[in-house]
């Protein structure tokens, strides 16, 4: 029986080749994404590692805030270091200065690292970090140490265009907004690849010049054990001498935590691409089942005779199985290969956005190849499980009949599943429409439910759309109409066939609907709210200096500025809250906001209307508000309407004091003054950022479009990644045509003999592909017009309050389809019409 | 070699096929399907061609339908030397000038019987001369069951429903390859007597492969073949002449093999 098996393998090589290629493309999506973290998170771990120090000595809470966008104003005096030098079990003690307020700028006046990662900058010493290696070595010229000079690494150096001698631009988002300097050495990172950022190097009075006021004081300071001392035996003794405030980490911990963050970012893409994959892996299903049950189907006779030699059904069945096997296993060994392939594709894709980790050689662990056999094997085997077990139904008989019919299953038991399915699906929606908490969660579980539904029932549903394409095929007579016939002929693999494009297409309208309600929504919100005539913003996220906002009021025919600023903050234990610092009485006085307060005190907070009735807050009840330098108890002094011009908390510029941050600016709006008009003023506003590229002025306009840029850039990526699931579909078309031109040779044969030309046999063949294809996407963008309306509507409290349907996108997804349709069928259609009609007409 | 009356020379010969040979395979594994074949087949005659299983009869007619080429030799349909064309003109050729009935699997199964039949026509983008298509369909005698799928039509039927498609784009012959080899008798005689019949009333031309004497004595003429080539001919046939001649070729054949064995043995 193995024989037989192995012998039909390679009789039908190029046929299961082209199964085993669904699961290739899935297999190498989970691969590739493996691959891609695994290599991401080891970058980064070269990078933690190679930059933390034995024992850190810093402000207690520091290490949970990621990266504070401004500044801790919590300093530690040089005699406090030099105190931690002379402790016991300390070799030294460096006290670090370190800041991501400058931003390194190329010679040709563009940023280094783009919008994308953050310019460190720190004060250059030799100090050794855990690895028992300067976190920085200057490989070229010499360390900086004076005023005026700096050091930064060699690859933005070379990127920047700059070389040693030349003078280096700096933005800062401080008081000083430009800064130049002699770039006198290049540095090294010992960790490695820097994943992308640019470290800047200054001599430790310089940085303490530019960062901290010029003071003798320091962020941090990095610890060194002396030989045989632990990292714990030190930071215990360092924890003694320590004031309040202050703390003392080892290096493990430290590094650990900073990990524990990487890991969650690097986790939720990992979760992101996955989905991704798994939508891969399930279109692809779908084609293994297709091409398993054409295959059973063509060898019905030859399994019939195995039968009635005496093979037992169950012979019959692991034949099939046997064969599945053998497609999973070469299957997932191309898909981890090819899976390489696409890591290094998402590195390189990544690395355009800044983020580089090029340097790090692939990571392919174990667990990858792993994955990628049982993936690939199991679905190869759940796929085949149902032709398998059809095959084994082949009565002996069948042998002797000329023309064999597989028994088909019946359609009813399928047809009630699919519709309990989409009755369930149905329900999750409503559910969801009718506003329980995370709606948008029901309407996902719906949405799938729906989707398998429809796919089980999409033999009955496909028909009356297929007849509906069979009217518009009438001018091509003939050829349409047996175009046609052809794709009705057999329901199940029609319907399967146009299932996989329809699943891709469901989800890139769905996508495409919720991308347009954003634009449109943002569109009108912001004309609706955002009435000042410029707001200025980083698009880096980094805050910038006050003094920008001060220039700005001094110019003539200024009116009104409001000044806002983000800070960091969880609100009663939970997740990352967003509180604005700003000054109320102003920012609600501009933006006709009826609040029931005025102004605050630092130990106030006002609260967004709907958050304060999800809360349960009233007007004097307490919060508790933890930042990076602690947890504060501020009182409720009054609620907001719900806008989307600032954050769901607000606070006065004396909680940024309070919490020991840096004042600045993250979002200024700006007003012409009455009697002057915003044009007037445009010209001087914009002259005060013209120098500093990493703060921008934006009309209302502007500020859309910039929005925009950055709604259509997630939607472009994001349908880039669906776009798999298609190209998958569109490989199911040419295997189910080629497999079905095969099945037909006798037909094709006659046809030919009968006078039909070669033109007008690939006619047809390509007619019978448009109509699988145009049957998807119509299933397809069906289903994701409901699933896009649902979507929205259940999003409008998250601010998408506009629904709008791109009917000229949905039009040009049909006619994409229709061409993938022409293209899958190029090879199914030359292969019928280069069939020899002698041949053809003999064919048993 | 021939018997009956010669030919007369105002019958006009609708194909032609002269000296053909066609070898299948090289060298040792060569197989002469046809050594040397020369044939005219006569406009509006029912012609037979038989011969022992493997002699050549399905190749030759494949060759005379433009369906193969042949290794050397020339075949005309009408005037039309097939060697000179291309594959554009064969096709239109076997759309507009020949007819073709295969033993089974004639029929488009997602089309109707009237579809079937239409096929040549629609397929040239032709409509069908009502005059002629009425009488082929009454000669069939399948008017109500011009809708039916071939899945619905027994196999005598749907062999009619072949050999009508056959003959509604009113080619210039017909040719049948064992077109009663799956029917019973019944069924056979059904078929047979239709494409006698538009032999006779419609003035067809047609040459059938068969087997039977039965089926034979339906034609004008009898064409016998063996070892691919033409060994006899007969006129106006009845199954027990048909069945005496082949007996005869039969021990023919025996004899020579026997001698060539003897042969064979002696040197
Ligand atoms: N494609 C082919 N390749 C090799 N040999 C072939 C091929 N087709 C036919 N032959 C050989 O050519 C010879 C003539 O075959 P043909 O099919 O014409 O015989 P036939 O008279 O129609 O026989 P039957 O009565 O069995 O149908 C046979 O010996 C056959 O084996
Ligand atoms: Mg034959």
């Amino acid at each position: 029986m193995l024989r037989v098996t192995l012998r039909n393998l390679l009789a039908r090589k190029v046929r299961l080749l082209m199964s085993a290629f669904a699961i290739v493309l899935g297999v190498a999506f989970v691969a590739g994404t493996l691959i891609f973290t695994d290599t991401m998170s080891k970058s980064f771990d070269g990078i933690v590692e190679g930059s933390t120090p034995d024992v850190t000595v810093r402000p207690e809470g520091t290490g949970s805030w990621d990266q504070a966008p401004s500044a801790d104003t919590r300093t530690i005096p040089a005699s406090l270091v030099d105190e931690l030098g002379e402790l016991s079990g300390a070799e030294r003690a460096d006290g670090s200065v370190q800041s991501q307020s400058l931003t390194l700028v190329g010679s040709d006046g563009k940023l280094v690292t783009g919008f994308g990662p953050p310019t460190l900058s720190f004060n250059y010493d030799d100090a050794p970090a855990m690895t028992g290696e300067p976190a920085v070595v200057i490989a070229e010229g010499r360390e900086p140490s004076a005023a005026g000079e700096v050091a930064i690494d060699a690859t933005s150096a070379e990127k920047g265009g700059y070389e040693i001698g030349d003078t280096v631009t700096l933005v800062s988002t401080g008081d000083q907004p430009r800064l130049e300097v002699e770039l006198v050495g290049l540095a090294e990172f010992g960790g490695g690849s820097m994943a992308g950022a640019s470290l800047v190097l200054f001599d430790t009075a310089y940085a303490q010049e530019l960062f901290l006021d010029g003071k003798d004081v320091f962020n941090q300071v990095a610890l060194t054990t002396a030989d045989g001392v632990t990292q714990q035996e030190l930071a215990y003794e360092a924890d003694q001498i320590l004031p309040d405030g202050f703390e003392a980490v080892t290096g493990d911990a430290a590094a650990a935590q900073t990990e524990d963050l990487i890991g969650e970012i690097l986790g939720f893409l990992t979760t992101i691409l996955l989905v991704f994959a798994s939508i891969a892996i399930i279109v692809g299903t779908f084609l293994i089942v297709n091409t398993f049950s054409i295959l059973v189907a063509q060898r019905s006779r030859e399994l019939a005779l195995l039968r009635a030699l005496g093979a037992s059904r169950r012979q019959v069945s692991r034949s099939v199985l046997i064969e599945a096997l053998i497609v999973g296993l070469v299957g997932s060994t191309l898909g981890v290969l090819l899976g390489i392939g696409l890591a290094q594709g998402l590195t390189a894709l990544f690395k355009s956005f800044g983020l580089d980790v090029s340097e790090t050689p692939l990571v392919i662990a174990p667990r990858t190849w792993i994955v990628g056999y049982v993936v690939g094997v199991l679905v190869t085997l759940v796929a085949a499980y149902l032709p398998a077990r059809r095959a084994a139904r082949v009565a002996p008989v069948a042998a002797m009949r000329d023309d064999v019919a597989l028994p088909e299953s019946s359609m009813r038991l399928r047809m009630l599943f699919g519709a309990i399915l989409v009755v369930i699906g149905a329900g999750l929606l409503w559910l969801g429409l009718s506003g329980v908490d995370n709606g948008a969660w029901y309407v996902g579980g719906g949405a799938f439910s729906i989707l398998i539904g429809v796919s089980l029932m999409s033999p009955l549903l496909s028909h009356p759309v297929l007849v509906t394409i069979g009217g518009l095929y009438r001018p091509f007579g003939l050829v349409g109409r047996m175009a046609t016939q052809n794709a009705l002929r057999n329901p199940r693999r029609t319907a399967a066939t146009a299932s996989a494009l329809m699943i891709g297409l469901t989800l890139v309208t769905t996508m495409s609907i919720l991308g347009s309600s954003v634009n449109k929504s943002v569109d009108v919100g912001v004309k609706k709210e955002f009435t000042t005539d410029f707001l200025l913003t980083n698009p880096v996220g980094a805050p910038f200096s006050t003094a920008i906002a001060d220039q700005i009021r001094e110019i003539d025919g200024v009116g009104d500025v409001v000044e806002t600023q983000f800070v960091p903050a969880r609100i009663d234990d939970n997740a990352f809250a967003a509180v604005t610092a700003t000054d109320p009485p102003r920012l609600f006085d501009m933006f006709d906001l009826d609040a029931t307060v005025d102004d605050l005190a630092a130990d106030e907070i006002a609260v967004r209307e709907d958050k304060a009735d999800d809360l349960g807050l009233e007007v004097g009840d307490a919060m508790t508000v933890e930042t990076q330098s602690g947890k504060y108890e501020l009182a409720v002094a009054g609620t907001y309407p719900e806008t989307n011009v600032t954050t769901e908390y607000l606070t006065s510029f004396a909680f940024v004091d309070l919490v020991k941050l840096t004042r600045e600016d993250s979002f200024v709006a700006v007003n012409a003054a009455p009697g002057s008009s915003a044009s007037e003023i445009e010209e001087p506003v914009r002259d005060v950022v013209a120098d500093i590229p990493t703060v921008v002025v934006q009309t209302q306009q502007e500020f859309i479009d910039s929005q925009r840029e950055q709604i259509n850039g997630i939607l472009m990526l994001i349908n880039a990644l669906l776009g798999l699931a298609i190209v998958i579909a569109a490989l199911g078309i040419v295997n189910t045509l080629a497999l079905s031109v095969i099945e037909r040779t006798r037909e094709v044969g006659l046809l030919r003999a009968v006078g039909m030309s070669r033109r007008q046999l690939r006619r047809m063949v390509r007619l019978e592909a448009v109509a699988i294809a145009v049957l998807g996407a119509v299933l397809g963008i069906a289903m994701g017009l409901v699933f896009g309306t649902v979507l929205q509507r259940v999003l409008d409290d998250e601010g998408i309050t506009e629904l709008s349907i791109p009917v000229g996108t949905l039009v040009v997804y049909v006619v994409i389809a229709a061409v993938v349709g022409v293209l899958a069928a190029v090879f199914p259609a030359l292969r019928a019409s280069r069939l020899n009609v002698l041949r053809a007409i003999s064919t048993e | 070699m021939s018997d009956g009356p010669t030919p007369a020379t105002t019958r006009s010969v609708a194909a032609r096929a002269v000296d053909l040979h066609k070898t299948y395979g090289k060298q040792e594994a060569e197989v002469r399907a046809l050594d040397g074949v020369s044939l005219d087949v006569y406009a509006g005659e029912f012609t037979a061609v038989m011969g022992p299983s493997g002699s050549g009869k399905s190749t030759l007619m494949h060759l005379l339908a433009a369906l193969d080429t042949a290794t050397s030799g020339t075949v005309f349909i009408g005037d039309t030397e097939l060697a000179r064309l291309n594959d554009k003109q064969l096709t239109k050729l076997r759309r507009d000038d020949v007819g073709f009935v295969f033993q089974a699997f004639n029929l488009v199964p997602t089309l109707t019987a009237q579809e079937n039949i239409l096929l040549p026509l629609s397929i040239a983008g032709r409509k069908p001369d009502q005059a002629w298509y009425d009488q082929v369909i009454d000669t069939v005698g399948l008017r109500d069951r011009l809708g039916h799928r071939p899945n619905e039509m027994s196999g005598g039927q749907q062999q009619r429903v072949a050999a009508a498609r056959a003959l509604v784009g009113r080619p210039t012959i017909v040719f049948a390859d064992e077109p009663t080899g799956n029917l019973d008798s019944t069924s056979g005689a059904e078929v047979l007597k239709f494409l006698q019949h538009s032999v006779r009333e419609l003035g067809q031309t047609i040459v059938m492969v068969t087997h039977d004497p039965v089926a034979a004595s339906y034609t004008d003429r009898v064409v016998f073949l063996a070892d691919g080539k033409v060994v006899d001919e007969m006129q106006a046939p009845t199954p027990e002449k048909i069945l005496e001649r082949m007996a005869a070729i039969q021990t023919r054949a025996m004899d020579a093999a026997a001698e060539r064995s003897l042969e064979g043995g002696a040197a």
